[in-house]
């Protein structure tokens, strides 16, 4: 596992961990007293760190190496899963997967942004930054979906839809807002989970629907922290104060009344223990499922329309 | 330097001088073909220069004018105040920005509504003011759209948005980003309503406001020359690390790859918005 600046006090404990661990195995003296010990003191350890977070490092958990990425968490909920591929108009973007899968004996649709594991499957999954295909690939999928009355789950996790020459002329902007229009009008149950990175119009994109929540580590904004700094402050230097500033964490948004829920994460995050979070999110995934489906799609867009409409903070003078 | 080695078009950067403000001295100096027109003959001219075609930045205040027929005009939602939501502080607040934006315009935030007539017709127009924080779209933008949407169905009049715009609003973050969800989801309304919306881009339209309404338009058209697009131009440069090719993500560029119907000079905006609105109520 790999350690990011200020999780190294657990980074240590984890050393110390091992250490003893290897030296039980080799002397065969029992030293389970002592690993409990110490695994009690990476969890007081983590309980500790979780309750200081400010809202940068919250930022960095989202992109922690080890986080789960949408197929990791789709492989773990899903007895089976079929992926789905291509826009029917362009390509096949790696950065947007999606398809059929089942979760307790239910077919839902899955959509989400992917991320690479490995240098060279980032580059094959642009960083997660979608092009306009993979936008219209995501809304070709959840029209199959409506067609045979299957809910969507989106799992968003993008630091942005890519800004690149190729994205502009197949216009990106055209493909996100008619994304943002047709989801509106999805007369199946739609939930959108943001699992990692919720960055702007890009997370959007696939960010319409009936219920939103996010995990407990991860943001949702109009702007990166860092294109946030650059902007404004001239600067790549005052990320920490962007993010803060943009007040961009799960609890925010809550308090907010912009998303409606923030699922819980493993004690240290999503990454620490990714088969526990998967339980987490099958769990939620199924609540609002059961929730949603009584309703009657035209009842279910008129919500859905309403939630969105009042969303806004302004002032009104007579 | 020996002469091939040198830079023959200017680079996509334009100086904080050199921006491009609406004219109010005597004489205006046309920013493209540097041609010095009389500010009167401009005003006349509907703010195009006469020379090279070049489409001025105008604000509400004008496009009003141009489109509504005279004294047939009233503005609606004029009422709505932006809320420093956040108590957001970069090198200054948020308040002040809104407070010198407020001064310097003299407007609430950065749109109006107007409901009037257009060679007769009954149109609603949204127009987006550039100078108030870049055109930028918070919560007051959102408001005023969903509004008007609102107002069109009610009276059974089309609308017209017109976008000037270098996306959403930063100092609303989250905010600002779901009035791009708001707006379409408002648009819905419109259409289920069978009301046409026509979605006027002029320069520049870029960022979530392109990603929402804007290209969200039974007819999306645009002025001359606007840059039109997703991402701005330097963060595109910067990403692939290329220089990009000429004309790249303006009107002409959009209509070329099939993200408008037409591109319409400021001259002709008038009739063609009455025809449209001719055809569509036939």
């Amino acid at each position: 596992m790999q350690f990011l600046d200020f999780e190294q006090p657990v980074a240590e404990l984890y050393e110390q961990l091992e250490k003893v661990k290897q030296a039980g195995e080799k002397s065969k003296v029992d030293v389970s007293a002592t690993v409990k010990e110490i695994e009690e003191k990476i969890r007081q350890k983590r309980l500790e760190i979780t309750q200081q977070l400010t809202s940068w490092q919250r930022v960095q958990l989202s992109r922690h190496p080890n986080r789960p990425y949408t197929l990791a968490y789709i492989e773990r909920m899903c007895r089976h899963f079929i992926e789905l591929h291509g826009d029917r108009k362009v390509k096949d973007d790696k950065a947007m997967v999606g398809g059929f899968g089942d979760i307790a004996n239910r077919t839902i649709m899955f959509i989400g942004h992917q991320k690479g594991v490995n240098t060279r499957m980032r580059q094959l999954r642009n960083f997660g930054m979608a092009n306009p295909e993979g936008y219209r690939k995501a809304l070709r999928l959840m029209k199959l979906a409506e067609k045979f009355n299957k809910p969507i789950v989106t799992l968003i996790d993008t630091p942005g839809a890519f800004p690149g020459l190729e994205a502009e002329e197949r216009g990106q902007a055209e493909a996100i807002a008619r994304n943002l229009y047709e989801m509106v009008l999805l007369k199946v149950p739609v939930i959108c989970i943001v699992i990692g990175e919720g960055a702007s119009g890009g997370a959007l994109g696939i960010g319409v629907g009936d219920r939103i929540y996010m995990l407990e580590n991860t943001w949702y904004s109009v702007i990166s922290p860092e294109s946030c700094s650059s902007i404004l402050w001239r600067s790549w230097d005052y990320k920490e104060q962007a993010a803060e500033q943009l007040k961009l964490t799960a609890a925010h948004m809550k308090s907010f009344h912009l998303i409606d829920d923030i699922i819980p994460e493993p004690l240290g995050g999503a990454h620490v223990n990714p088969d526990e979070m998967a339980e987490t999110l099958k769990g939620w995934i199924l609540k609002a499922i059961d929730e949603l489906e009584p309703i009657p799609p035209e009842e279910r867009i008129r919500q859905r329309i309403e939630k969105f409409s009042r969303m806004g903070v302004f002032r009104e003078v007579e | 330097m020996a002469k091939w080695f040198q830079r023959i078009k200017k680079g996509i950067e334009t100086s904080t001088s050199e921006k491009k403000e609406p004219p109010d001295g005597l004489w205006t100096k046309c920013p493209k073909c540097k041609k010095l027109i009389l500010t009167k003959d401009l005003r006349e001219n509907n703010f195009v220069c006469d020379k090279c075609n070049y489409h001025f930045r105008i604000n509400s205040a004008e496009y009003f004018q141009i489109l509504f027929d005279e004294d047939h005009s009233r503005e609606l939602f004029g009422n709505i105040y932006p809320v420093d939501i956040l108590g957001f502080k970069d090198i200054k607040t948020y308040e002040e920005r809104l407070q010198e934006a407020q001064k310097k315009t003299g407007l609430a935030d950065a749109i109006r509504v107007g409901a009037g007539k257009v060679n007769g017709f009954d149109l609603v127009i949204a127009c987006m003011d550039f100078d108030f924080i870049g055109g930028s779209m918070g919560s007051v933008v959102g408001e005023k759209i969903a509004r008007s949407v609102d107002y069109c169905v009610e009276h059974r009049i089309p609308l017209l948005i017109i976008s000037k715009s270098g996306g959403a609003r930063m100092m609303e973050s989250a905010f600002s980003l779901m009035q791009m969800a708001k707006t379409a989801a408002k648009l819905t309304q419109l259409a289920e309503a069978r009301i046409p919306y026509f979605s006027l881009m002029t320069d520049p339209t870029t960022g979530g406001v392109t990603a929402s309404f804007a290209m969200l338009g039974d007819i999306n058209m645009a002025e001359p020359g606007a840059l039109i697009g997703f991402a701005g131009p330097r963060v595109i440069k910067e990403t692939i690390k290329k220089d990009l090719p000429e004309g790249f993500q303006t009107a002409e560029f959009l209509l070329e790859h099939g993200f408008l119907d037409f591109i319409v000079d400021r001259k002709e905006l008038k009739t063609r918005i009455s025809e449209l609105l001719l055809l569509f109520s036939k």
